[in-house]
């Protein structure tokens, strides 16, 4: 299995077949290290290249992420490291790790393991749409499968032992990534962000930590992991997750009823610019596309469909572009590949106009 | 208010810190407190400050330095990397961790998953604390029926944690 063998599907995280809307995709990952050795950075490459030995032939062997594939991150060049970020599989310190790391996933992508990256494990499953409790349960049961042929790094006062204390208890991050343009375009969203942060959650950008909002997607999640039991602190995160898309339901609704003219120009804009740009920078594409997302979700779009915006959403990303280009391109030469791309699925032109 | 260290300029730096269970408090004019190691400008780590790690300050340096005794990690390497060694330095390292861990999270017990092979011990006190949660959420709310069929559940749990019954734990 090779990465390329990825790109002919959508990504779990993006994958329009589900029920999407305002909430994108839902995810939960458990951090757990093994009782008997060093944490990963610590532990030195020689120690992690033994763990990803003896841990990955275990992994693959798991029911639950049958059928699977593995990859050392150490063989792996920089577009195809990146092509796993840009699908979420793996973290973005996880696709510049080397030797003694890796990745195990289900073929569908929807269940992860990262070895090695700051603890010993890191399960993951995710999957389109707004079902934290589905994806809890799938990645509790490969948890429960995978605790009987290794032993965990466990205390009853503390949980779960993980690298960094801010992880420690259950090791589990839930968190749904939101697409929330309404909200943003009535500048609405800092309050939420502010509030948010007050109840013990935290909203980040599109890809995780540190980074920025790009096309208008957020990712919600919990900061706190230690004293409440999982389904509790999922029930927690899935009470306010309601009441943001509520939120942005009504922010839509308010767009519509008193800025319709600003609404449908946004949403023209959007699709002026994509049919006919010949240069886009990543965050600008993603920003449009978020503009079509939106005109489709309040009914002023019909076409195209929201499986072609959340594909182009994945394939105009570095990574995937230069995939789908065959070659390594400099930054100048994406946003020209990447124009080229969104122009041709929306008008079908050719190449050149 | 005149700083602590010169007694010249005015105090606009204030510290509080707890060592060994006593609250002190610290007063420093901004040249002193740049002297001594905080970068004013920069953002101060939760863990620095829980850590009492805030740069130079308390300029007695300890004669031997606390270390993991099984992955020889030093409380320095914690604060470089905000990383721990291996999963003994969280016994190592209790006295520091546990009010961070507790200021992170606002509690210091866990009450979530147990792995199967921890035992019913560990799996009994784990649901015993789930149980007194609820019912302290129960008795907040005014929920008084739900309360008295917690308080028996956990008078339940409890009398089996005592026998060593693993009885019918959670999975």
């Amino acid at each position: 299995m090779k990465v390329d063998d990825l790109l002919g599907h959508p990504s779990a995280w993006l994958d329009s077949r589900g029920e999407t809307g305002v909430v994108v995709s839902s995810r939960v990952r458990l951090a757990r290290n093994l009782r008997d050795a060093a944490f990963p950075g610590w532990a030195g490459e020689e120690e992690c290249e033994r763990l990803w030995k003896e841990l990955q032939p275990t992994l693959s062997g798991l029911s639950a992420l049958s059928p699977s594939f593995a990859l050392p991150m150490g063989d792996l060049d920089p577009v195809d490291r990146q092509i796993l970020f840009e699908r979420h599989l793996v973290s973005r310190e996880h696709a510049e790790k080397g030797r003694g790391s890796g990745l195990v996933a289900s073929r569908d992508e929807r269940i992860a393991v990262m070895v090695n990256e700051e603890d010993h494990l890191r399960l993951q499953a995710m999957r389109p749409g707004f079902d934290l409790r589905g994806t809890w349960a799938t990645v509790d049961a490969v948890d429960s499968e995978l605790e009987r042929s290794v032993r965990y790094a466990f205390s009853p006062r503390m949980g779960y032992l993980t690298a960094c204390p801010t992880n420690v208890g259950t090791g589990m991050r839930a968190s749904v990534m939101l697409h929330l343009p309404g909200l943003v375009l009535m500048g609405e969203m800092n309050p939420i962000v502010k509030g948010v942060g007050k109840i013990g959650l935290a909203v980040r950008g599109l890809w995780g930590e540190g980074t920025e909002a790009v096309g208008n997607m957020f990712q919600v999640s919990n900061q706190i992991s230690l004293g409440d039991a999982e389904p509790d602190i999922i029930g927690g995160l899935e009470q306010v997750v309601r009441e943001i898309v509520e939120h942005e339901k009504n922010a839509r609704a308010r767009l519509l009823e008193k800025r319709e003219a600003m609404l449908r120009d946004h949403v023209g804009r959007a699709l002026g610019i994509l049919a006919n740009a010949h240069i886009l920078p990543s965050k600008e594409a993603l920003d449009l596309l978020s503009g079509l997302r939106l005109g489709l979700d309040v009914g002023i779009l019909e076409t195209p469909g929201r499986e072609v915006i959340d594909r182009l959403m994945l394939v105009t990303q570095p990574a995937h572009l230069q995939k789908t280009e065959g070659r390594r391109l400099k930054p100048r030469d994406r946003d020209l590949a990447r124009a080229n791309l969104i122009r041709t699925a929306l008008i079908g032109r050719p190449k050149q106009p | 208010m005149l700083c602590d260290h010169c007694h010249e300029a005015e105090a606009t730096v204030h510290l509080t810190q707890v060592v060994d269970g006593s609250v002190k408090k610290l007063h420093l004019c901004e040249t002193c407190a740049a002297k001594s190691g905080f970068d004013l400008q920069g953002p101060i780590s939760i863990t620095d400050i829980l850590l009492g790690l805030g740069g130079a300050m308390g300029a007695a340096p300890e004669v031997e330095e606390k270390a993991c005794p099984r992955c020889h990690l030093r409380r320095t390497d914690f604060k470089k990397t905000g990383r721990l060694g291996c999963p003994d330095c969280y016994d190592a390292f209790a006295g520091e961790l546990v009010p961070l861990i507790k200021a992170m999270h606002r509690k210091d017990q866990h009450a979530g998953k147990v792995p199967s092979r921890e035992g019913a011990r560990t799996r009994l006190n784990a649901e015993v604390a789930a149980l007194q949660k609820r019912l302290d959420q129960a008795v907040e709310g005014e929920d008084y029926e739900e309360a008295a069929r917690l308080r028996d559940e956990l008078q339940r749990c409890r009398q089996r944690a005592a026998s060593g019954d693993e009885g019918a734990g959670r999975s």
